[in-house]
């Protein structure tokens, strides 16, 4: 059995200003390659203290330890953006960050998008003009979505398409899941925008 | 990923001693794209890791009085293209860091990682190929596929080096710091590569317990101080890709006459590859299609390609000849459509 080491905690998610920032936990001696460390992860507005080797990437411990199995598991070397989720209101990839580097950071995956029973815009928006189709890539392309939609809330076609450029998709052909990002962020403005004339039938006139 | 274990100094002298302490057998983490995806594929397997980002002050971007900038290992590649008087003053280093990966790269990757990443070559990061660079007898690509490999440079091994920055730094004349066991080195970047004839077992001059610390950019190779950069890319997937060929010059202008230029390749040799050729054919002439073209071909005059990379010598040229011309305002180079 693992030995399990006590370590002082903070009570309250810190806003951090990046991923370099987090010299406050940061951990006096080595850790042993066999042994646990109690890890404090903030994922959507929940705190959870888990004992975890320094081997296990956020990717595996949100699937695993957590059960939070939305984030995808694709290529795990960066390239298909399926394992994006959002550190400290950054989208970054799950399978290339050590869960230890993610102690007392908050942590958004697809699961934390929706307001309780009432699904994010960007669902709604995907759900409704059928951004999804097998669906393998969409809780990264939607975390990466919000993301760029915090930043920017009027995103042109370009901006959208350099957010979601680490996404890939095989199904849809992107279309659909450009004109859903551009369907969210104009009801962010009007509520009951309707769809693109282009969008419904293809084309603008 | 085999089990290591995890270590986050407090400081610098507590990341070399660490470094020191794992003899070799401890590995530098920064952002660890790179570095974790070797580990994935077990190229390299360290029995320990030591997180730089504990360190305080690494990821700072910096202008001196003088105008000069110094720009922190762990600076994020997001945070260089996103500086306001970066761009302005170093539109090459700007555009480089702009167009390496994807958002999700550029917010983790930092300007230390993409200098000391390892190369790309699909036979080095393949766990069945034991090439020359992992201590085997031979370089695959002479006897494979070579499609991405060293048109320049080559041999006895034909990566070639896979940083974007790397090309745009030293066309702006940067310098590197590397603090070791030994003390401190402050050299141009454009010494701390090498090639596969000198080393093997890895593309700097790093020894282990090395770190590097900056990168440091003279006013001078700036804009206020007279001097115009830029870096064109070309990629085969346009969403987010290695370069095939990358071109960084910087030239000093007198109305349209070159008074100094650098002119730096990636994605062409096994370092970041410095054309003094391409400058001196430019250098004490205006810059048009004629001498732009001329200087792209005295560029690529040594070329030797392998069987399958051809296609990598017009791309450079072409994209020599763009980038003297659009550095110059003197348009694209390419036919009107
Ligand atoms: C999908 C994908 C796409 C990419 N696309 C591009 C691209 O288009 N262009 C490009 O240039 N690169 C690209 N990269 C490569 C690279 O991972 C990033 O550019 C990034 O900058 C690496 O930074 P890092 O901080 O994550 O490095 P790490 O993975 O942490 O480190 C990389 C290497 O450098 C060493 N190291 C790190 N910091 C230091 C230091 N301060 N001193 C000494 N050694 C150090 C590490 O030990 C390791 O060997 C890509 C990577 C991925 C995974
Ligand atoms: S699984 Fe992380 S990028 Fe593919
Ligand atoms: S919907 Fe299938 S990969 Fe995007």
């Amino acid at each position: 059995m693992a030995r399990l080491v006590k370590r002082r905690v903070n009570a309250r998610p810190r806003r951090r200003a990046g991923i370099l920032a987090r010299q406050a936990g940061r951990r006096p001696g080595p850790v042993d390659p066999h042994r646990r460390v109690f890890l404090r992860l903030h994922v959507n507005g929940a705190d959870h203290t888990i004992a975890v080797a320094p081997h296990r990437t956020l990717l595996e411990i949100l699937r695993e330890d957590l059960g939070l199995t939305g984030t995808k598991h694709g290529c795990e070397l960066g390239e298909c953006g399926t394992c994006t989720v959002l550190l400290d209101g950054i989208p970054v990839l799950s399978c290339l960050a050590l869960g230890l580097e993610c102690d007392d950071r908050p942590v958004v995956t697809v699961e934390g998008l929706a307001d309780g029973p009432t699904p994010h815009p960007l669902q709604e928006a995907f759900t409704e003009l059928g951004a999804a189709q097998c669906g393998y890539c969409t809780p990264g392309i939607l975390c990466a979505a919000k993301a760029l939609l915090e930043a920017d809330p009027d995103p042109n076609r370009d901006a959208i398409r350099e957010a979601l450029s680490g996404n890939l998709c095989r199904c849809t052909g992107y279309i659909k899941i450009f004109e859903a990002v551009e369907l969210a962020a104009k009801r962010r403005r009007e509520p009951r925008a309707a769809p693109s004339r282009e969008t419904l039938f293809g084309r603008r006139d | 990923m085999r089990r290591f274990a995890f270590i986050e100094p407090p400081d610098l002298a507590a990341a070399t001693e660490a470094l020191a302490r794992g003899a070799g057998k401890a590995a530098i983490l920064a952002g660890g794209l790179d570095l974790l995806g070797e580990m994935k594929d077990r190229i390299i397997e360290p029995a320990a890791v030591v997180n730089l980002k504990t360190v305080r002050g690494l990821d700072a971007i910096r202008f001196e009085p003088d105008g000069s900038l110094r720009i922190g290992a762990l600076a994020t590649l997001a945070s260089v293209a996103a500086h306001p008087r970066l761009g302005r003053e170093y539109p090459a280093v700007a555009q480089a860091a702009q167009s390496v990966g994807s958002v999700e790269i550029r917010n983790v990757g930092t300007v230390g990682g993409n200098l000391c990443q390892r190369p790309r070559c699909w036979y080095y990061r393949s766990p069945l190929h034991k090439c020359l660079k992992k201590g085997g007898d031979v370089c695959f690509t002479t006897v494979g596929q070579s499609r991405y490999h060293a048109i320049l440079g080559g041999g006895p091994s034909y990566i070639v080096h896979p940083s974007d920055l790397a090309p745009a730094l030293i066309a702006c004349d940067a310098r590197i710091t590397v603090v070791g066991p030994d003390g401190t080195k402050d050299l141009p970047l454009e010494q701390f590569y090498v090639l596969p004839s000198v080393r093997l077992d890895h593309e700097t001059i790093l020894k282990p317990g090395e770190i590097v610390t900056e990168v440091s950019l003279p006013a001078s190779a700036s804009a206020d101080g007279g001097t115009r950069s830029r870096f064109l890319k070309f990629r085969e997937k346009d969403s987010f890709d290695f370069a095939l060929v990358s071109v960084a010059v910087a030239l000093r202008l007198q109305g349209n006459s070159c008074s100094a230029a650098r002119v730096v390749l990636g994605g062409v040799a096994p370092t970041p590859w410095r054309s003094k050729e391409a400058e001196s054919a430019i250098v004490d002439r205006s810059i048009g299609p004629r001498s732009a073209a001329k200087a792209a071909a005295a560029a690529l005059a040594d070329a030797s390609p392998m069987s399958h990379n051809e296609y990598k010598i017009p791309l450079a040229r072409t994209l020599i000849t763009r980038a003297l011309l659009e550095t110059a305002d003197q348009g694209t180079g390419l036919a009107p459509s």
